[in-house]
């Protein structure tokens, strides 16, 4: 899939000096809290989320990742 | 005879549209808040241009939860004629009424000027009023209008008549140089180009009289 604005940006790469940028490609990021009784169970409603909602699958890969909150206590 | 026009919070051609189908065409319209779901009445849906909810997310992604769409959805399962110009379009591939989805053109830009457009009709109720091969000239204005599907797709879309208008210069990257795609009942149109901008002799020409019209049988 073209990705016009990964190409522009990498073309300003060039021109910055860094000469050796083979591919660039842009997305977004979405950070997500949610409450949910167990791992599985948050898994499955972020999966829904992303899967109908977040992403459109026609033209868009995505993948989860969890991050832990630096501040949170262990429960 | 009755149309309603779909308005989202962010909605910018509804007006046009009213002003299209009333104005030059004399046809009744009734506009629809994004949170009714009364469609009573009502013999076609134009889903129309403009940023609803403000693009956020992608173009169309939320507006594609709007309760009336909700109705609109099962207003054309039923074979009502529902029309989704510019953003209307990409509402529709995000609804799943329509295969596809609509990205970032090729060069960047925001496009607006007049786009020269052939007319394959097949079986689109909105452009029976149009000859197959007819030449015709819309407005687009759009940033993100590349069509994009897979290949087998728009081999399938082709060769079932689907693809119903096509750009003569392609302007945004397209595959198939698709402007507009007819669900394959015929009661579904979504086109990029702005039919409504063309229907008033003083502001850009009347082709896009005859897709309003086409509902008047």
């Amino acid at each position: 899939m073209l990705d016009p604005a990964g190409e522009a940006t990498r073309a300003a790469a060039g021109r910055l000096g860094v000469t050796g940028v083979t591919r660039l490609r842009i997305g977004k990021a979405i950070e997500v809290e949610l409450d949910a009784d167990d791992q599985a169970s948050a898994r499955a409603q972020l999966e829904l989320l992303s899967d109908r909602l977040l992403a459109n699958p026609v033209i868009e890969n995505w993948n989860l990742e969890r991050l832990e909150p630096a501040s949170a206590s262990p429960t | 005879m009755t149309v309603g026009i779909v308005v989202f919070p962010g909605s910018n051609c509804d007006r046009d549209v009213r002003w299209a189908l009333e104005g030059c065409l004399g046809i009744p319209t009734r506009f629809l808040w994004h949170e009714v779901r009364d469609l009573s009445g009502l013999d076609a849906v134009v889903i129309p241009g403009g940023f609803s909810y403000g693009d956020y997310l992608r173009c169309g992604a939320i507006a594609r939860f709007a309760p009336v769409l909700e109705e609109v959805r099962q207003f054309a399962e039923r074979g009502g004629a529902v029309l989704g110009i510019c953003n209307g379009f990409q509402v529709l591939t995000e609804m799943g009424l329509l295969p596809g989805a609509l990205t970032r053109n090729e060069k960047l830009h925001f496009i607006c000027e007049p786009a020269e457009l052939v007319v394959q009709r097949g079986a689109c109720r909105w452009l029976q009023g149009y000859a197959d091969g007819e030449n015709v000239t819309f407005p687009i204005a759009h940033g993100e209008g590349r069509y994009q599907c897979e290949p087998h797709q728009l081999r399938a879309l082709e060769e079932g008549g689907q693809v119903v208008l096509r750009y003569r210069r392609n302007p945004n990257g397209s595959v198939g140089d698709v402007a507009g795609l007819s669900n394959a009942q015929g009661n579904v149109l979504g086109l990029m180009p702005h039919p409504e901008r063309a229907c008033d002799s003083q502001t850009g020409g009347i082709d896009g009289r005859r897709l309003l019209a086409s509902l008047l049988g």
